[in-house]
This record gives C-alpha cells, sequence and structure tokens, in this order.
C-alpha cells in the first residue's frame, strides 16, 4: 500500500520526460574534445557571426579552448583588435532587422535556452538537427525551410558545405540534390562540433563547476562523518 | 536583579574583569542563550521531518548572503545595451561570466529559491501530521503562513529580475490577475506595474521589494516564528506536550537542551542537506528545467509572447487551480473567481488550527481516515503541480478540476472527517525506538 501511494506520488515526475513533437537526432558531440570546440569555434565566427553576436562572450574567453592570443587574433578576430572585446556582430539590428524580417538574436546562450523541461541539456539536439534539416523551399523569401524550425527567416548559411537539400513531397524526407564540399558524414561532424562550441559557449566554465562540484562533495562526504560521530558521542546518553 | 548585578560588576572601564558579566548586566546575552538554546528544552524524539525548520534558517542565510554579492553587479536596467540585449539580463550573464566566482554566487541563489520552497513543504507537511499547529502553537503556526506568503512574494518579484522571457511574461500574466477584481482591478494592476505593460518601472519596483521591502518582513516574521515558538516549546511526532511532565527542577522530564543535542543533530541535517544542494547546483543547475526555466534563457521580449507560459515548479499548484475554475458565477468572470480560488488555496492553510478537530494531535494516534485523506491531499498536490508545468489540455484541466475540489474538500471537510476517525490511546511519555 504504502509502496504503491509513494508510486503514484512521483508518476507525475516520469512524465517529464515527453517532450516535443519533432524528433530530434542525438548531438553526438561533446565539450571536453579540444579540438571539436577549436574547429566549432572557427566555423561559428566565420558562419554564424556575420549576424549574430554572442555579445555575452570575450575574445579571451577562446583562450581557454588551448589557442594562443595570437593565433585567436589572426583567425577569429574579423571586427575588433582587441582581445577583452565581447564577441560583437558588425551588422546593425536596425538594418538586420530590415533584411530578415527579425534581428538575428544573441547566440552566446542559446544551446541552454532551447533546453526543454525535463531534459535541460536537449538544446545541443535542437541545434545539431536544426543546422542539418534546411532544405529549397521556394517559397520563402530567402529560399530555404528547416524541419525543426518552420518558415524560419535564416538562410542555410552552411549550404556551401552541405549542399541542396530537397522534401520529397511523398516521403516527407530530405533528400540531397546538390552534394556539397562536404561529404554528409563530414558535414555531420563539422555541426556536431560547431554544436560543442555552442554549448561550450553557454557556459564556458561548465567543466570546472562539474569538478570542483566533486571537491566540494568529497569535502562534504568527510565533514558527514566527522559530524554523524560527533552527534552519536553526543546522544550516547539519550534514551 | 539587574541592579544587585550591576553594583557587582560595574566596571571601570578595564576589560580586567569578567566581560561577559559586564555585558549580562547591559545586556540579556546569557539569558537569551539559555532561554533559546542551552536551557531551551526540547522533545528528545525529534525525527528526520524536524530537520527542516533549521534548514529552513539555513537556506533563508544562503539567500540573504548570495543576495548582498549579486545585487554588487546586477542592474535592474530594462533598456537596451549595444549588442540591443536587455542591460538587466546581461548583467546576469555578466555575473555568471566575468565576476570571478559570479556564476558559484548565482547558481547558489537560484538553486537556494527552489530548495527555500522544498525544506518549507516539508516543514509545512510535518505541521500537518503531527498536529503542531493545534493548541497552544497556533500563532507559530500563522506566523508561519505569514512567512509562507512573504516567501512567495519575494520568490515572484526576484523572479522578474533576471529579465528572461519567462521572467517577463510570467510576471505579466501575474499582474493581469489582479484585472480580474471588479471595480478596481485594472487601477490596481497599473499600480503594481507602475505602467501599462510589464517595463522599467515594473523591474525597479520588484527589485526594490525583492531586495528590502519582503526581506525585512521575512525575518520579522522568522523571529516572531522562533519566539512564539520557544514561548510554547516545540511540538513532537507523538503530538503529547512535554512540559506536562517536569522533574523536581522544573525541567521536562521528555526535554533535552536544544544545545548541544538538537544544535549537533542539526548539523549532520545541514551536511546531508548541502550534499543534495551540491549535488543539483554543480551538476545540475537548471534542475531539468525546473529550477532555470530554459526559455529564461532567452532575454524578455514583449513583442514575442511564448507558446506556453509556465511558473516555476512551486507555484505551479495553485496555478493550476487558477486554471481549472473555468465558469462565470454571479456574471462574474471566470478568472476573478480562478484568482479567489487561488487565494484562498494559500491563505487556507492560516485556518487549519481550527478546522482540525481530532481529539490528538499526532497522525501517529490518528487512524486510517487521517492518513487516506492527507496521502490524497499530498498526491493532489503533486498533480495539480505537476498540470501546472504543463500546457493546458481538456484532459488536464478536468484533472485539475477534481484535485481542486479535492484540494478544498480536505480542509473545508476536516472539522467532520478529522473527528469521525478512529483513535488510538496518546501515551503519558514519549515514545523512542
Amino acid at each position: 500500500m504504502k509502496k504503491l501511494l509513494i508510486s503514484l506520488l512521483f508518476a507525475p515526475l516520469m512524465a517529464f520526460a515527453a517532450g516535443a513533437n519533432i524528433h530530434l537526432d542525438k548531438w553526438p558531440g561533446s565539450v571536453k574534445d579540444q579540438a571539436a570546440l577549436q574547429n566549432g569555434a572557427k566555423l561559428f565566427v566565420n558562419y554564424c557571426m556575420n549576424c549574430h553576436g554572442a555579445s555575452f562572450m570575450r575574445y579571451k574567453n577562446l583562450l581557454e579552448l588551448g589557442l594562443t592570443e595570437q593565433q585567436v587574433k589572426d583567425n577569429l578576430m574579423f571586427t575588433s583588435d582587441k582581445i577583452g572585446d565581447l564577441m560583437m556582430v558588425a551588422a546593425r539590428h536596425d538594418e538586420q532587422k530590415k533584411w530578415f524580417g527579425a534581428t538575428p538574436p544573441d547566440l552566446t546562450i542559446v544551446a541552454r535556452a532551447r533546453g526543454e523541461l525535463g531534459n535541460a541539456g536537449a538544446g545541443a539536439d535542437w541545434l545539431y538537427t536544426y543546422l542539418r534539416t534546411f532544405y529549397q523551399d521556394d517559397n520563402r523569401p530567402s529560399g530555404w525551410n528547416n524541419v525543426a524550425f518552420a518558415a524560419v527567416g535564416m538562410p542555410h548559411v552552411l549550404w556551401e558545405l552541405q549542399g541542396t537539400q530537397v522534401m520529397n513531397p511523398e516521403t516527407h524526407k530530405l533528400e540531397l540534390a546538390v552534394p556539397g564540399k562536404m561529404a554528409p558524414a563530414e558535414y555531420d561532424k563539422a555541426v556536431s562540433d560547431l554544436v560543442s562550441f555552442m554549448v561550450w559557449m553557454g557556459e564556458p566554465g561548465q567543466e570546472y563547476r562539474r569538478t570542483l562540484g566533486w571537491f566540494v562533495l568529497a569535502f562534504l562526504g568527510v565533514l558527514f562523518v566527522l559530524a554523524y560521530a560527533l552527534k552519536k558521542e553526543y546522544w550516547k546518553d539519550i534514551h | 536583579m539587574a541592579a544587585g548585578n550591576y553594583e557587582k560588576y560595574k566596571s571601570d572601564g578595564s576589560l580586567g574583569g569578567n566581560l561577559l558579566e559586564w555585558v549580562d548586566a547591559r545586556f540579556p546575552a546569557t539569558s537569551m542563550w539559555k532561554g533559546h538554546l542551552s536551557e531551551y528544552y526540547a522533545p528528545k524524539n525529534f525525527n528526520f521531518w524536524y530537520f527542516f525548520g533549521s534548514l529552513a534558517l539555513l537556506v533563508l542565510v544562503i539567500q540573504i548572503v548570495t543576495g548582498i554579492f549579486l545585487v554588487m553587479h546586477y542592474k535592474p536596467d530594462a533598456a537596451l545595451n549595444a549588442a540591443g540585449v536587455p542591460i538587466a539580463f546581461a548583467s546576469v550573464e555578466y555575473i555568471m561570466r566575468d565576476v570571478p566566482g559570479g556564476w558559484l554566487i548565482r547558481y547558489m541563489h537560484s538553486t537556494g529559491a527552489s530548495a527555500f520552497f522544498i525544506v518549507v513543504y516539508l516543514h509545512m507537511f510535518r505541521g500537518l501530521i503531527y498536529g503542531s499547529y493545534r493548541k497552544p502553537r497556533e500563532l507559530t503556526w500563522l506566523f508561519g503562513v505569514g512567512i509562507f506568503l512573504v516567501l512567495m512574494g519575494e520568490a515572484f518579484f526576484g523572479y522578474l529580475l533576471p529579465w528572461g522571457q519567462m521572467s517577463y511574461w510570467g510576471a505579466q500574466v501575474i499582474v493581469n490577475l489582479f484585472g480580474a477584481i471588479p471595480v478596481v482591478g485594472n487601477d490596481l494592476s497599473i499600480l503594481v506595474r507602475g505602467d501599462f505593460v510589464v517595463g522599467d518601472a515594473t523591474l525597479n519596483r520588484f527589485f526594490s521589494f525583492h531586495v528590502i521591502a519582503f526581506p525585512l518582513v521575512l525575518l520579522g516574521l522568522v523571529a516572531a516564528h522562533v519566539l512564539a515558538l520557544h514561548e510554547t516549546g516545540s511540538n513532537n511526532p507523538d503530538g503529547i506536550e512535554i512540559k506536562a511532565n517536569k522533574d523536581e527542577n522544573g525541567i521536562p522530564r521528555d526535554g533535552i537542551p536544544f544545545h548541544p543535542y538538537y544544535t549537533v543533530k542539526d548539523i549532520v541535517g545541514v551536511v546531508v542537506f548541502l550534499m543534495a544542494f551540491s549535488a543539483i547546483m554543480f551538476f545540475a543547475p537548471e534542475g531539468a528545467g525546473l529550477f532555470l526555466e530554459t526559455p529564461n534563457f532567452y532575454p524578455a521580449d514583449p513583442l514575442k509572447t511564448p507558446l506556453h507560459i509556465a511558473p516555476v515548479w512551486y507555484f505551479t499548484p495553485y496555478y493550476s487551480i487558477l486554471r481549472a475554475i473555468v465558469w462565470n458565477f454571479f456574471g462574474l468572470d471566470a478568472k476573478f473567481w480562478g484568482v479567489v480560488a487561488m487565494g484562498a488555496s494559500v491563505v487556507i492553510f492560516a485556518f487549519l488550527p481550527w478546522l482540525d478537530r481530532s481529539p490528538v494531535k499526532s497522525i501517529r494516534y490518528r487512524g486510517p481516515i487521517t492518513k487516506v485523506m492527507i496521502t490524497l491531499f499530498v498526491i493532489c498536490f503533486f498533480i495539480l503541480g505537476y498540470l501546472g508545468t504543463q500546457a493546458p489540455s481538456p484532459m488536464g484541466e478536468l484533472v485539475s478540476q477534481i484535485c481542486t475540489v479535492f484540494y478544498f474538500g480536505f480542509f473545508l471537510g476536516m472539522p467532520w472527517w478529522s473527528r469521525m476517525d478512529k483513535f488510538k490511546p496518546v501515551p503519558e511519555r514519549l515514545t523512542t525506538k
């Protein structure tokens, strides 16, 4: 009876696992893969930052990816020459609004914002799916549409790499009509790297946070043993 | 006595004498220490449920200390910065990234908010099962309900400050509710917002309430709560009065001094709590999207209404009750009655001392009716809480209506069902395992 009541109590929490209605491909990357993060940073700066800012990030944060200041300045800084500057977009917001119908959002913490109730990490899966599911759609002003984000204002910035996908009207599946510079597997890896970078950028200190967490838990574990012994000692005469 | 002490220990200004006695002649330091700690006699059979009072105090301190540091870099400003992001939102990210240790302080505060409600809900549940609100502890309970109400206000105001999408639209929805009150409603919501929509004026007044007004009231109520408790003495899992059985020195036979016994015991509780707290804070600070709602990582955008606006988890049971009321009564809009029901669902806790007519306090000596009613109440509370996080649906609406009826039935029927139960004889002295 008690067990039944307890399971009933927690049943609603299980249901949190249910999520959005589009199928998301699992992001295969990791924020611990430094080579992937460096490649992702390169892709982000070259492709995304023409329109999107990462205005909570400073270029000097990129040094944490194992790059030298000179490497960052030579390869990743196009709009600024001070390493401590924020990663702002050069374009003006009011003009962007005219071009795309909406101002491209700041991307610093978009990987966190795209998380879901019950799965805060789902943002990475969403980005990984979104960046791989653009297809040609002549009804859209930009000529592109997207499976994960229907009627998106953003054109397929990475089309040169991926090629052109079309939606098969019968199977409702994407097909590669014109190959790009990269083979599909290469492209998936590149997008995964880009997503790795965006997940890392959402909280550059996240690995440090987790490492510190283990130390704190270990300390509290020791403290627990001492506190429990102290309590036992004081309470031995209480019956 | 005071005069005698003063004569005896009159200081010549040197510290050569007994400093503590010098102080005691001028301030009740020792007598307060004794009255509230070393000679405050608490029942010796406190169990797991009795950790949450001291833990609530701990979380209060965490929130105040981290809050003090957050205010040093937080900026309550809805204007856009050079990157087109609201300054308030950007200042939180600044704390997370550029302020040394800022991420830790911020996560402690955001995790602390949810921890506060978890601890307070468990503390209230303890009161419910052991009848801690019953005579003579009605005022302790009433101050506690006051703390709960102020805490809800504190959390609501604080949630606007990061100025994310859920901050903004959550505040918009809740403040608009005042508009449902007949005649004065619209003016009242404008008064609360300081504007026709949630804007910079709202952000600044909520900031002021969050960091000054409500914490002050909260601290006062906490002091009153503890003073009232120490006047009557604590209840216990057996629900019997230890003061009814005192030894020749006037000390309850089943009482032990709070200090050192419960201070050392509470330290164990504190360490276990901090382990759970740290596990969330360091490894899942979003609390699966419950503690930090993921849409709140988007800056507030007054032109973009989210498809689904949900309050943070600790408000969702009441939010469900609000949404469950869909009927117009007496020519007044359903929304108005929803607001009334939501308000009543919180305030009704204050009436528990007079609704409960059971001859015994503790669930240990009450029968199956009590046990079933309390279990169903908790289940309803969880279901309402779950539904409040979800987008509205016809099925959810029906379930929330059933749960709402039971929620109020639990309280309003209590004068009857609490008397009908079968009761076991209550022992003279505390039981220990």
